[in-house]
């Protein structure tokens, strides 16, 4: 039976549980710092020796650790590209700058348990050599910066955090700072401008690499919430227990935001592939299905950036079979693994790990129309593909959904979503076309009946006829 | 200067600036701060900021515009964000918000924030608060309203007026 596995949440929403250092403390808070930094010097077969801190580096390179923010890039990889020989401050900031649509999971973990976040930061800054690293959290969650600031002031006041940290040495400092309302701050150039106290334009990679020239220009580490935590637990469990858990090359578990339209919306964390995407909707340990007499039509499934996937679609996938060659299977849309490389099989990305879901009331058009109004007000305005395609995106789709389409529309947007993509300095480019791209292809016939229907109507001389409207909600504007 | 900054809140800024290795790193805090007290962010408050922090003021004004968050007149006292984006709108937020902007004869098909003559409330549809399975999601305030309902947005209007 497809079920929660909780690492990260194990003690979020247990009765009694508070985010206070003693409650901490008392479930075994800070062992892993101190198991950490009690860590022996490894010896290698080829008789080097790798420090304590390599060999915590090294583990998170074994364990498999894949970034939870978005790219699902090896956490270990991102370390081992961090300049050491320049001589500069190495920085590690924490994104908690939360703001993929659909995605919730990292407010938990910040309003909830923000001890064990602070507790495998401050791993990792020991493992990387930094004295100084930030928590850039979203502005729009002013009590979860309080929360962490009170818990940093806890952790300072044990000796967890600051001078010396439990006698061994080190100084590690934490602040928090706080964004103020731009999406564009999750992008790790673009937060990192915004730390600078600049406007959050995304730098240009190369050759600005976080990891070599990053905060200050100095090397830095941006990492995730959930990210950050697993560091805690792979130095708990070690690389080789972690990396049980969770399937081949998707190892640990993974916290999945689910909403739309499900009977049971939540947070569930889940041994990454080992549960599938139509269990999360349907099964009663997760979404427990759609409301009554309504059917699939659509799953967003890694956030609004991830390319759609429709109701009744299959996928080729690689699988690896019992002699060891790989070989394509035809797996249906609910039977997908949720893990990074499946998702990936099929045509787009486990993202954020958000799944919205929506049944076949809803209009793709309007749908589609609300993410592109997010993307049109979220553009930084750094790149002209990006700052113009996405209003006209926007624009186009405000158009289709307010009774003006044009058929032609499906074949506009395609135009102008396939001009932004690969076009712009940072990857808000490929984040407001996708779904663009997606949603015309395979609901084609929906936009273009609601373009010919604007036409027909427009033909016999009425007028607009039609407010924007999702399903049964009423005007947008 | 009209501007008039307590010992205290001074005092507690200056603490912000040595959180960082350059002082421009601070400004974000600083608007928000000085947000947090005067309400809103004035050209006082951004000259003062600059003064401060070692800057040109065009080097913190254009945050004040950049960032969304910030405002540059006073909010009304109740400050309402009902959140505009996919998952909240599948979950009936612009009927909240309609709700809201009908009962308080302010324009719901406005795209920047609303006051009320009287000052007492502000309505504004944001993007993603990042609560979504709570949806649809409103903020009051600093706190967040889950599964917000008809009757919550009337019980937030009988309590701001």
């Amino acid at each position: 039976m497809p079920e929660q596995y909780k690492l990260i949440l194990k003690h979020i929403d247990q009765p009694g549980y508070t985010p206070d250092i003693e409650c901490y403390l008392r479930h075994g808070g800070y062992e892993a710092l101190r198991q950490a930094l009690a860590t022996p010097p490894r010896d290698l077969p080829d008789g080097k020796q790798l420090s304590p801190q390599e060999v915590v580096r090294e583990d998170v390179k074994a364990s498999g650790l894949r970034g939870r923010g978005g790219a699902g890039f090896s956490a270990g990889l991102k370390w081992s590209f961090v300049d050491r020989r320049s001589g500069k401050p190495i920085y590690l900031i924490c994104n908690a700058d939360e703001s993929e649509p659909g995605t919730f999971k990292d407010r938990q973990i910040i309003h909830k348990d923000p001890h064990q976040l602070i507790e495998g930061m401050v791993i990792s800054c020991w493992a990387n050599d930094v004295k100084l690293a930030y928590i850039y959290i979203r502005g729009e969650m002013p009590q979860g910066a309080r929360l962490l600031n009170q818990a940093l002031a806890e952790a300072r006041a044990k000796g967890f955090l600051g001078k010396n940290i439990l006698g061994s040495g080190r100084d590690v400092e934490i602040y928090v700072h706080r964004g103020a309302g731009a999406y564009i701050c999750g992008e790790e150039t673009g937060l990192i401008e915004s730390l600078e106290g600049k406007r959050a334009y995304p730098r240009i990679k190369p050759p600005y690499f976080p990891a070599i020239l990053g905060l200050y220009m100095c090397p830095t580490i941006v990492n995730n919430v959930e990210t950050l935590c697993h560091v805690k637990h792979i130095v708990t469990m070690g690389a080789g227990e972690y990396a049980k858990l969770g399937t081949p090359n998707n190892t640990g578990t993974r916290i999945v935001s689910l909403s739309g339209d499900v009977k049971r919306p939540g947070y569930y964390e889940i041994q990454v592939g080992r549960v599938t995407l139509g269990e999360l909707i349907y099964h009663e340990n997760f979404g427990q299905g759609l409301k009554a007499g309504r059917s699939l039509k659509a799953i967003i499934p890694g956030g609004s950036s991830s390319k759609v996937l429709k109701a009744g679609e299959v996928f080729k996938l690689n699988r690896k079979a019992a002699d060891g060659q790989m070989t394509k299977v035809d797996v249906p849309l609910l039977d997908l693994p949720y893990d990074f490389d499946s998702l990936q099989g099929a045509g787009t990305m486990s993202g954020s790990s958000a799944i919205i879901v929506m049944d076949d009331s809803r209009s793709m058009v309007d749908c589609l129309a609300n993410l592109s109004e997010f993307y049109a007000h979220e553009s930084c305005g750094q790149c002209t593909p990006c700052r113009e395609g996405a209003l006209w995106l926007a624009k186009g789709l405000h158009r289709l959904s307010h009774g003006e389409g044009r058929k032609a529309d499906a074949d506009y947007l395609q135009h102008i979503a396939q001009n932004i993509q690969g076009r712009t300095i940072c990857a808000f480019g490929e984040a407001a076309s996708w779904p663009v791209l997606s949603f015309v292809k395979k609901f084609r016939e929906e936009f273009e009946a609601r373009g010919a229907a604007d036409e027909a109507a427009r033909s016999k001389g009425a007028g607009p006829a039609r407010d924007l409207k999702i399903a049964a909600s009423p005007n947008q504007h | 200067m009209a501007l008039s900054i307590p010992a205290s809140l001074e005092s507690q800024l200056d603490e912000l600036v040595t959180h960082y290795p350059q002082k421009r790193s601070a400004s974000l805090m600083f608007l928000h701060a000085l947000q947090e007290h005067f309400g809103y962010v004035s050209n006082d408050a951004v000259e003062w900021t600059a003064a401060k922090l070692g800057l040109q003021p065009i080097n913190v004004y254009e945050l004040v515009t950049f960032y969304p968050m910030f405002r540059q007149e006073p909010l009304g006292k109740t400050h309402v964000k009902v959140c505009r984006t996919l998952s909240c709108a599948l979950a009936g937020s612009s009927e909240i918000r309609d709700h809201f902007c009908k009962k308080l004869g302010l324009n719901s098909h406005a795209h920047t924030p609303q006051t009320t003559p009287d000052g007492k409330f502000t309505v504004e549809f944001v993007e993603c608060l990042a609560d979504c399975g709570s949806a649809p999601v409103v903020m009051v305030g600093e706190s967040v309203l889950s599964k917000a309902s008809i009757a919550d947005a009337d019980r937030v209007l009988a309590a701001g007026r």
